[in-house]
């Protein structure tokens, strides 16, 4: 067990959006509220995986629904209290802890919220070790453990509880259910026994944010390379070196998706890459050959600032480093990536784990 | 005839211009008074053109007044922030990431009301007309005046934050409010930032433009008066008034149109604009500065309303070079040059004492450089150099070679080609292109908002937008058939239904002459 003090969850949030892989919702949104329920009740306890009890109940919390929406309606500050709370009630037993269900992004931050106000720890684990769209994409559901019962709630004190046949269906639902509320939504979702949890989640990502968010601003601070700080925290690999010249964007089935091109310079001058994206990058290929896909990671940083760049902030000029960062081990079963490999989200491209390229 | 001001920190530049003929150009020292460097400014101008001020049709002024009273936390307003959202953002109130000692020169007045708008244009929660009585009474009471009104998605419906203003203007007529709506975008924090700022600049916004007045009437100058936005069009005196945010990071702005204009028609073009002591590069895009997309900090506060993309270094006519090991910057001699350089009989060696030692410029005393080491002298412009080329390289967006336009009194030190310049054009009068800028500057509109495209076609949806921003630009003040669109811009909304895009539309079109 440690502490997380302001400056962890400072760090916590700049790494969390290396690992949002474009999208995932700006961190910054949660960073405040976290900060701000710091400084009422205190730093908040981070427990490994092993030091809880088989039996006690984790609750994830998160926010769900269109990350532009989110920084336009900020939520109430209450609402994700309140889907904790119908959750522990509708269980009928009181949660020991509760932890990010996605690594990357804001929901890395919204969770020290709830540990802070509610006096709970937080777990340094998470359901995916990155960022995805939808409510199913979470290790949990490759053991069997339901995201529902799953509990929802508004800014206005409405609530709402799930419970589905499985996790597709949940998602379904919840993001009905999302639009209702204006298109955000605070939630409470795949509860689970420390023992499951063992299992299932992705163990130490909390603490990966951070140390990536400390190199970052380390390396800054001695001006060093900031990308291949990061790059060397994180063991990935350098996919591109380029300028954005352009972005396509359109909005389908409620997604963002696009492409965005960029031309190489030094290194891979004379190269092209594209970046084919729906909210998060999910795909990178080189002069027409795949370099990366999902479930890994793909990832653009400023070339300079090291600063991790968004799929909407992506536009013409920009200079970045891509990074191929793999996934965890549980993305790349049979089953893993049946859920989010490429082919899940339309690409008929088999996935090659992103270290094969360079020797691995 | 029209007069262009541009009142640096440094140097107050004027320029005279008829039609595109610049007919005089002046240089004088920037006062702390408003007024007088401007007198100064025009009182030179006129010793040199001798014109007339009753052929002076119009006078434009660049300034920066406003983004030095928010650096320097000076010169502002007690400020009240509303925002009409409860029960939705509550635990973020207005000003909750600011620097303490700004938070304090403006106040901390926060108030969270009822009111704001769903993302599709539902109500979060009406408005409440006595809850909006009680605040508008209690902010009367301390004695504030400025105050900011910021709505949930109030650029997709604005009819709260107008709504509130008409409440708070019966019970405060003297009020001084900012609506959210007109200044920023999407992004409640950064747009409401921008408020809170634009509204404590209100005094001072009065201050200055009075003192503008004053000057032009005392030099009997009756010509209407504008100044210089940030993205390179202007706003009448009145709409300064009320809009001086508007007017932060206009210099740089203002020195890349100039460029733009003096270097002919050049559509796409980096501008590299060399003062005393920073280089400030940016990138024209069809004759206007490339704009920002990402959050720009002012005076350490996020904001999110346009501004010009430009990178900045420690490179100028006065910065200092060390000679063992070679370095070149960021310290830099200001506006000490005349005392502290070489060749002004000073012992500091400066990039303008290299300049005149490579025969670049007649400045000062070029014996006092005679003795200087040729291979040094080389070294030096070769980093100078190196460094452009770099800066260049990042502003622009592709590999092909561009023009680069060299502006600025510091723009002296190019003297050879720069890697991945297709050319160096370094335009008469490159040293006042910042005051030439001003007195080119057009009308612009923009429109910043969200569309439902199930309801509605993509184009119809763009024609709406073009025909908003058209009706505002014209609405500032620009000559109807003049206007065009110069950027659209769509970003679809993830996750939403109905095929929700947001559309951004600017339109510029020439000043009216009345």
């Amino acid at each position: 067990m440690r502490l997380l003090h302001p400056q962890n969850v400072e760090d916590i949030a700049l790494g969390a959006a290396v690992l949002g892989t474009g999208g995932g919702g700006d961190p910054y949104l949660g960073k405040l509220m976290a900060l701000q329920a710091m400084r009422e009740h205190g730093p908040v306890p981070l427990l490994t995986l092993d030091e809880i009890g088989d039996d006690d109940l984790i609750v994830p919390s998160a926010a769900m629904g269109a990350p532009t929406v989110l920084i336009e309606k900020l939520p109430q500050g209450d609402e994700v209290l309140h889907a904790f709370r119908a959750l522990e009630a509708y269980l009928g037993k009181p949660a020991k802890a509760t932890m990010p269900i996605e690594a990357g992004g804001l929901n890395s931050t919204i969770p020290i919220m709830v540990a802070a106000r509610l006096g709970l720890p937080l777990v340094d684990c998470d359901g995916m070790g990155r960022a995805f769209p939808e409510v199913q994409m979470v290790t949990h559901t490759l053991y069997g453990i339901g995201a529902t019962p799953m509990a929802m709630a508004d800014e206005k004190g409405n609530s709402v509880i799930l419970n589905t046949i499985n996790n597709r269906w949940a998602e379904t639902f919840a993001r009905s259910i999302t639009v209702d509320m204006g298109a955000t939504a605070l939630i409470a979702v795949c509860s689970v026994t420390g023992r499951q949890l063992k299992e299932a989640a992705i163990s130490g990502t909390t603490t990966l944010c951070e140390t990536i968010g400390r190199t970052i601003r380390q390396a800054r601070e001695d001006k060093r390379d900031v990308v291949e700080a990061v790059r060397q925290v994180v063991g990935g690999f350098r996919l591109f070196h380029g300028k954005v010249v352009d972005v396509q964007r359109r909005t389908e089935t409620g997604f963002a998706k696009g492409e965005a091109t960029l031309e190489g310079i030094a290194e891979d001058a004379g190269r092209r890459l594209v970046i084919h994206f729906q909210n998060e990058h999910l795909i990178a290929m080189v002069d027409g050959e795949m370099v990366a896909s999902v479930p890994d990671l793909i990832t653009a940083l400023d070339s300079d600032s090291g600063e991790p760049v968004t799929t909407e902030g992506l536009r013409y000029g920009f200079r970045v480093v891509v990074l191929g960062i793999p996934c965890n081990e549980k993305w790349r079963t049979l089953a893993g990536l049946a859920i989010v490999g490429p082919r899940y989200f339309g690409y008929d491209i088999d996935y090659r784990p992103v270290e094969n390229r360079f020797g691995l | 005839m029209r007069i262009g001001i541009d009142v640096g920190g440094t140097n107050t530049d004027a320029v005279l211009m008829d039609g595109a003929t610049v007919l005089g150009a002046v240089k004088t020292p920037t006062t702390s008074d408003v007024g007088e460097g401007i007198v100064r400014a025009l009182q030179l101008l006129r010793t040199e053109t001798r014109f007339d001020p009753a052929r002076v049709t119009a006078v434009m002024i660049g300034t920066t007044h406003f983004t030095n009273a928010i650096l320097e936390r000076q010169r502002l307003m007690p400020t009240a922030a509303i925002r009409l959202c409860l029960p939705a953002a509550e635990r973020l109130p207005p000003m909750v990431d600011w620097p303490e000692d700004l938070r304090q020169a403006v106040g901390a007045h926060t108030f969270l009301l009822h009111g704001g708008h769903e993302f599709d244009g539902r109500v979060i929660s009406p408005l409440d007309e006595p809850e909006i009585r009680a605040v508008a009474r209690r902010i009367a009471d301390r004695g504030i005046r400025a105050v900011a009104i910021t709505s949930i998605f109030s650029p997709v419906n604005p009819s709260f934050e107008e709504e509130a203003a008409a409440i708070m203007r019966s019970e405060i007529p003297e009020a001084n409010i900012t609506l959210s709506h007109t200044i920023g975008r999407i992004g409640l924090l950064e747009r409401e930032n921008a408020a809170i700022l634009n509204a404590c600049l209100g005094d001072l916004a009065r201050r200055i433009v009075r003192a503008f007045r004053e000057a032009l009437s005392g030099m009997d100058i009756s010509a209407p008066f504008y100044l210089s936005q940030n993205d390179g069009t202007l706003m009448s005196a009145e709409f300064a008034e009320a809009y001086p945010v508007l007017t932060i990071a206009s210099g740089p702005t203002n020195s890349m149109r100039g460029a733009a204009f003096l270097s002919g028609a050049a559509r796409e073009a980096v501008v590299v604009d060399i003062g005393g002591t920073t280089s400030d590069v940016g990138m024209l895009v069809s004759g206007f500065p490339r704009e920002a997309s990402a959050i720009v900090k002012i005076g350490g506060v996020r904001t999110n309303f346009r501004m010009p993309d430009v990178y900045s270094f420690g490179l100028g006519g006065g910065s200092i070079v060390q000679t063992d090991p070679l370095r070149i910057g960021p310290q830099s001699v200001g506006y000490e040059l005349t005392t502290k350089a070489l060749v002004f009989g000073g012992r500091t060696l400066t990039t303008t004492d290299v300049a005149v030692a490579a025969g670049l410029a007649e400045i000062g005393d070029r014996n006092a450089v005679a003795a200087l080491d040729p291979q040094l002298v080389q070294s030096v412009l070769d980093e100078i150099h190196v460094r452009i080329a770099e800066a260049v390289d990042r502003m622009k967006i592709s590999a092909a070679p561009l023009p680069v336009i060299a502006v600025g009194g510091g723009s002296i030190l190019i003297n050879e080609s720069i890697e991945g310049a297709s050319e160096i054009i370094t335009p008469e009068h490159f040293a006042v292109a910042n005051a030439i800028g001003a007195a080119i500057a057009q009308v612009g509109g923009e429109t910043d908002r969200v569309f439902a495209l199930e309801a509605m076609s993509r184009a119809a949806a763009l024609d709406q937008a073009k025909a908003e921003a058209t009706q505002k630009a014209v609405a500032a003040g620009a000559e109807p058939a003049t206007v065009h669109i110069v950027d659209v811009e769509e970003v679809p909304l993830a996750y939403l239904p109905g095929n929700a895009t947001r559309i951004r539309v600017k339109a510029v079109g020439d000043l009216l002459q009345t």
